[in-house]
C-alpha cells in the first residue's frame, strides 16, 4: 500500500503543508458498494469491510448483545511563548481502536495500539469475555450514517505550518507588553487537534468523523508595588486555521491587560449564604456543574444522581428551559456524530421548568426505552463511552440585566471561572470564581476574585428566580473531566440571579 | 517489547535525531499493562484490558528545543516521525537554556533496587482479581437499607520503561501497582449521597483485600442527613485521606516553572520561616518499597533524599534542568518522590479529641488557588466537632485563606499515613480558618 497516503506520523501542523491525507483509493471490499467517504476512513486506518466483521464476530463470539469499533488517529500540536519567544513545541500522535462489548448493561472493553488483524482479534476476545455463553454471527446489512458536520473550516490544521502560528503567539505577547508597563511575564499557547474516526457495530452501522479543534491560551502576569496578580484568558473552537486572526490577538490581549489590572483592586466578600448574580456566558458553568451532571443518565440508571426520581417534574420556574446541544457550528462542544456512532442534537433538559430529558448513551437509552441523544462520548479509543454533556445552555429569560443587578441589595456578580465540580449524589457543586464584583444596595462595585462557591444542584435550579433576555455562549476552553477521562465541552447562560449560594470569604 | 528491545529502539530514534542535525536527544520508552475489574449491584459492570505503548522524544537542535510523542513505535514510522520533528523545531526560537542535564547529574548505576516490582502479580488468574472485587461489593451490598448502589473496583498495573539520553545517560525501571477501591451510595432526607474506601499497594501479597465495602459503608451511614452550619473561624482537623489537597498548592509552589513564571507564593523564601515549628517535609525517593521509590527521575538525575520544610522553614525547591539554568539554580528534581510530612503523637480521635469547636473535614469539594498570592477557596465536607465529639456531618461549606498565612496555624500534626501512597502526611489540625456556611 501506498505509504504516503496515510500519513500516520506525521507531526501535523508542526511542519509545513505538504502530504495531504485522505486522497481516493482502493476500494475495500469486493462485491459491496460504500460511499467514496467511507471507503477512505477503511483506507486510513487500512481495514476492510470484512476484516471489521471478522472483528466483530469474535467480539460477538461469547454470546453478547452488541460489540462496537471505534477506530481514532489524533494528531495534537501545541506551540508555546514564553521569555516573549515562541521557543517550544510539542506534538503527539495518538492511534489504535477500542472493541466494546456490550451483555446486558455489562460492559467488556479492550483496545488495540496496533492494527493488524492478529491484534484486533486478541483485543475483540477480550473484550468478549464479558459475556459466557456462545455467540451465532449473524449477517448484517451495512448501513452508512453520513453525519451534517458542525465544524465549518477552510484550512484544516493538517495543511497549516507552525510559521502560520508563531505570529499570532509574537502578536498576543507584544500587545500585551505595550498595553501595560506593569507587566512582567505573559504566557501564550496554541493548540490544534485533527482526529480521525471510524465507526463500525454489530448492527451494522457504518461512519466516521474528522474533528478539527483548536485552542488559544493567553497567561499575563503582572507586578505592581511588589505584589503580583495573574490572568488567563482562552478561547476555543471546533474549526480551522481561520481561527486565528489578528483581532482575536487583540481581544485577548486586551482581556489579559485589564482583568490582571482589575486583580490588584480585588477584595474578598464577606463569607457566608447570598445572593449571586451569574454573568451571560461563562457562567454556564452553573448549569454544567449544578445539573448537567446529574442530568447524565449513567448517574439516574443506577439511582445514584440527585435527579434520579424527578423526571416530568417541575425543577425550576417556568421561565427556564436547559438544552444540550451537539449542533453549533464551530462550538467547542459541537459533534457531528458521537462516539457510538448516533447522531448529535440540541436535546431539552428542561423545557418551561420541567425535568423533560437526562443526556443518555446506548446502555442508558436502552435502559430507559428512550431513542439515544447522542451524548455517548469518550476520551480516546483508548475509553470506553459514557453519557457526557456537549455545550450546555439556557434560553433566554423574560428580565433585564440591569434589572436583576439593581434588585440585589447585598450580594456578588460573577463573571469568569476557572473550575467547578459536583457531588452527583448529594447535589453539591461548586465554581471557583476567578473574577466578579460585590453588589451593593443594585449595584456595582468593588471587583472580587479567587473565591469558591458553593450550593446544591437542584436546589440552586429551583432557586434561579430571575434570568435575562442576554443569553450568550462562552468561548473560553472547557475540558470536562468525568471517571478519568476528559472531553472538550461549552457552555452558556443569560444573566441570572440565584436566590442563595454559599459563597467563600472572610469571617469579619 | 523487551527491556533490550526498547534500548535498542531508542538508541535508534536517537542516533537518527543527531544524524537529522539535533545535538542533543532524550528517548523514554513506556510500556503498560493494565486490568480493570467494576462490579456494580451483584454482577460485574466492566472488564478492562489494556495494553499500551509511548515514545516521548525530546529535541535540542541548534538551540532550539520541542518535545513529541507517539504510540506509533515501528521503526520505519519513528524514523519519519524523528525527522519531522528536527525540521519542526528549527522554525522556533532559540532558547539558550535547553541542554540536556549535565552528566555528572546522572544516576550511575549501582544502586540498590528501589523495590516497587512484584513478579507474582503476572501470575494472578484474572478470576481471583474478579473474587476479590466481589468479596468487598458483597461487604456492602443489601446490608443496610437505606442502600441504593454498590460499586467496587480492582485495578492494576504493570509498567516498564526506559529512558536514554544522547550524553550518556541509560536506565530502565519496572513497577507494579494495584488497588482496590469501593464506592457506596445511600438515600437520605436530604438526597443520595456516597462515599468510598480504597486500598492500594505494589506487591499483590501485601495489597489489603478486605474490610474496603465495610468501610465504604460506615463512612458513607456516618455522613446521612448532613447541614451546614454557621460562617465562622473553627479549627479543623484534616483527615490524612484528603490532607494532601492542601499540600498540592505549597507543591505547585515548590516548582521550578512556578518561581520563574512569577506564579509561586513562595519565591524568594529559601531559608525563611512559611509554616508553623510543626512542619517537616522530606522528599525521599531512597526508601525501600515505597511508591515514590526510585533511582533517578525523569531527566535521569540521580535521585538524592532532601528536607524540603524543616520545621517550618524552607530549605529546597523542586528544580528541574531547564529552570535551574533560568533561575542560576542547582537541579534538585523537577518531580517529588515519596513526600514525607513529619508525624506527631495522635491518632486521628486523639487531634478530634482536642476540639472545644470545630470541624473535621473528610472531603473537598472543587475550588481552586492562586499560585501567585496564595490565596485559596475549597469546598469541603465533614462533620461538626464540640467538646472532642463529633455532634453531626456538614457539607456544602468554604474554606478561604491564604497559604502563606493558613500554614502558620498549623497546631499538630497526627500520627496516620495512609496505606501504599507516596504522600505520607497525616491527619492535621489547623487553628482558625475561614468557613462559610449559613
Amino acid at each position: 500500500m501506498n505509504y504516503k497516503r496515510r500519513d500516520f506520523i506525521k507531526i501535523g501542523s508542526l511542519t509545513i503543508a505538504g502530504t495531504v491525507m485522505i486522497p481516493p483509493f482502493l476500494k475495500s471490499c469486493k462485491g459491496l458498494q460504500l460511499s467514496d467517504k467511507a471507503e477512505s476512513y477503511m483506507d486510513h486506518f487500512e481495514v476492510t469491510l470484512r476484516q471489521l466483521g471478522e472483528v466483530i464476530n469474535t467480539a460477538m463470539s461469547k454470546g453478547a448483545d452488541y460489540a462496537d469499533l471505534f477506530f481514532e488517529h489524533t494528531m495534537e500540536n501545541y506551540a508555546g511563548l514564553e521569555d516573549r519567544k515562541v521557543n517550544r513545541a510539542y506534538s503527539n500522535i495518538n492511534f489504535g481502536v477500542g472493541i466494546r462489548v456490550l451483555k446486558g448493561d455489562q460492559t467488556g472493553f479492550a483496545f488495540s495500539e496496533d492494527l493488524t488483524m492478529e491484534a484486533m482479534l486478541k483485543a475483540a476476545k477480550t473484550a468478549a469475555s464479558i459475556a459466557d455463553s456462545t455467540g451465532k454471527s449473524m449477517p448484517v446489512s451495512i448501513s452508512e450514517y453520513a453525519a451534517p458536520n458542525y465544524y465549518p473550516y477552510t484550512t484544516s490544521w493538517e495543511d497549516t505550518s507552525i510559521n502560520f502560528k508563531i505570529p499570532f503567539l509574537q502578536k498576543v505577547n507584544d500587545r500585551i507588553f505595550e498595553l501595560d508597563k506593569n507587566v512582567v511575564r505573559v504566557n501564550a499557547t496554541i493548540g490544534d487537534s485533527t482526529s480521525y474516526i471510524l465507526f463500525y457495530n454489530s448492527e451494522g452501522l457504518l461512519t466516521w468523523d474528522y474533528r478539527p479543534l483548536v485552542l488559544m491560551y493567553v497567561t499575563c502576569i503582572m507586578e505592581k508595588e511588589g505584589r503580583i496578580e495573574n490572568f488567563t484568558v482562552s478561547r476555543s473552537s471546533r474549526g480551522g486555521a481561520e481561527f486565528l486572526t489578528n483581532e482575536l490577538v487583540e481581544a485577548l490581549a486586551s482581556e489579559a491587560v485589564k482583568k490582571t489590572i482589575i486583580q490588584f483592586e480585588a477584595v474578598k466578600p464577606e463569607a457566608g449564604e447570598m445572593e449571586v448574580v451569574m454573568s451571560a456566558g461563562e457562567s454556564g458553568i452553573l448549569l454544567h456543574e449544578a445539573i448537567g451532571h446529574a442530568f447524565e443518565a449513567d448517574f439516574n440508571r443506577k439511582g445514584t444522581s440527585i435527579f434520579a426520581d424527578k423526571m416530568g417534574k417541575k425543577v425550576a420556574e417556568p421561565f427556564i428551559s436547559i438544552y444540550d446541544d451537539g449542533t453549533l457550528p464551530g462550538n467547542r462542544g459541537a459533534l457531528n456524530v458521537d462516539d457510538e456512532g448516533n447522531p448529535t442534537e440540541k436535546t431539552p433538559l428542561v423545557k418551561d421548568g420541567i425535568l423533560t430529558s437526562y443526556l443518555h448513551d446506548r446502555i442508558s437509552a436502552k435502559y430507559y426505552k428512550v431513542k439515544p441523544t447522542g451524548n455517548g462520548r469518550r476520551q480516546d479509543f483508548r475509553n470506553i463511552p459514557l453519557p457526557r454533556m456537549r455545550c450546555t445552555t439556557m434560553e433566554n429569560g423574560p428580565h433585564t440585566r440591569e434589572e436583576i443587578i439593581a434588585s440585589v441589595k447585598k450580594g456578588i456578580y460573577v463573571d469568569t471561572f476557572s473550575n467547578g465540580q459536583v457531588n452527583i449524589g448529594a447535589g453539591d457543586f461548586t465554581f471557583f470564581v476567578k473574577s466578579g464584583y460585590l453588589i451593593e444596595n443594585g449595584k456595582l462595585t468593588r471587583p472580587i476574585k479567587d473565591i469558591n462557591i458553593i450550593g446544591n444542584g437542584p436546589q440552586a435550579l429551583a432557586d434561579i428566580v430571575m434570568a435575562a433576555n442576554d443569553t450568550r455562549l462562552s468561548d473560553s476552553t472547557w475540558t470536562c473531566g468525568k471517571n478519568g477521562q476528559g472531553v472538550p465541552v461549552s457552555m452558556g447562560l443569560p444573566t441570572v440571579k440565584i436566590r442563595k449560594l454559599t459563597v467563600g470569604g472572610t469571617n469579619i | 517489547m523487551t527491556t533490550k528491545e526498547k534500548y535498542e529502539l531508542a538508541a535508534i530514534v536517537i542516533e537518527h535525531a543527531l544524524k537529522c542535525g539535533a545535538q542533543g536527544a532524550s528517548v523514554a520508552i513506556d510500556e503498560s499493562r493494565s486490568n480493570e475489574i467494576e462490579i456494580r449491584d451483584k454482577q460485574i459492570d466492566r472488564l478492562t484490558e489494556s495494553n499500551r505503548n509511548s515514545l516521548s522524544l525530546r529535541l535540542f537542535v541548534d538551540k532550539k528545543y520541542s518535545a513529541h510523542s507517539t504510540n506509533r513505535l515501528k521503526k520505519e514510522d519513528l524514523l519519519k516521525f524523528t525527522e519531522e520533528a528536527v525540521a519542526a523545531t528549527r522554525y522556533l526560537a532559540e532558547d539558550e537554556f535547553r541542554q540536556l542535564p549535565e552528566p555528572e547529574l546522572y544516576y550511575r548505576g549501582g544502586g540498590a533496587d528501589p523495590g516497587i516490582f512484584d513478579p507474582v502479580l503476572e501470575t494472578v488468574d484474572p478470576k481471583s482479581k474478579i473474587d476479590i472485587a466481589f468479596d468487598l461489593h458483597d461487604e456492602a451490598f443489601g446490608k443496610d437499607e437505606r442502600i441504593i448502589s454498590v460499586s467496587s473496583f480492582y485495578s492494576d498495573s504493570i509498567s516498564n520503561s526506559v529512558l536514554v539520553t544522547s550524553n550518556g545517560f541509560k536506565g530502565d525501571s519496572a513497577r507494579t501497582d494495584m488497588a482496590v477501591y469501593v464506592t457506596v451510595s445511600i438515600k437520605d432526607d436530604t438526597g443520595r449521597p456516597s462515599d468510598y474506601w480504597f486500598e492500594q499497594a505494589l506487591f499483590y501479597d501485601k495489597l489489603v483485600k478486605t474490610g474496603v465495602g465495610k468501610k465504604a459503608l460506615e463512612r458513607v451511614l456516618q455522613k446521612a442527613n448532613p447541614k451546614k452550619i454557621n460562617s465562622g473561624k473553627y479549627s479543623m482537623v484534616l483527615e490524612n485521606r484528603v490532607a494532601r489537597n492542601l499540600l498540592e498548592p505549597l507543591y505547585n509552589a515548590l516548582s521550578g516553572y512556578s518561581l520563574y513564571q512569577k506564579q509561586s507564593f513562595l519565591a524568594g523564601k529559601e531559608g525563611k520561616q512559611i509554616a508553623s515549628g510543626i512542619m517537616t517535609i522530606e522528599d525521599d525517593p531512597t526508601l525501600p518499597s515505597e511508591p515514590g521509590s526510585r533511582l533517578f527521575d525523569d531527566e535521569g538525575l540521580a535521585a538524592v533524599k532532601r528536607i524540603i520544610i524543616e520545621n517550618g522553614v524552607l530549605r529546597n525547591y523542586y528544580i528541574d534542568t531547564y529552570y535551574g539554568r533560568k533561575l542560576r539554580m542547582k537541579p534538585t528534581s523537577g518531580s517529588s518522590s515519596n513526600v514525607i510530612f513529619k508525624k506527631g503523637e495522635k491518632d486521628l480521635q486523639g487531634l478530634i479529641s482536642t476540639l472545644k469547636k470545630g470541624i473535621l473535614v473528610t472531603g473537598f469539594n472543587g475550588g481552586n488557588c492562586n499560585g501567585s498570592t496564595g490565596d485559596f477557596s475549597y469546598g469541603i465536607e465533614g462533620f461538626y466537632i464540640e467538646n472532642g465529639k463529633i455532634i453531626h456531618p456538614v457539607n456544602e461549606m468554604n474554606i478561604t485563606g491564604n497559604m502563606n498565612d493558613l500554614w502558620f496555624r498549623l497546631a499538630e500534626a497526627g500520627n496516620d499515613y495512609i496505606k501504599g501512597s507516596s504522600v505520607k502526611v497525616p491527619s492535621l489540625l489547623i487553628d482558625n480558618v475561614d468557613f462559610s456556611g449559613i
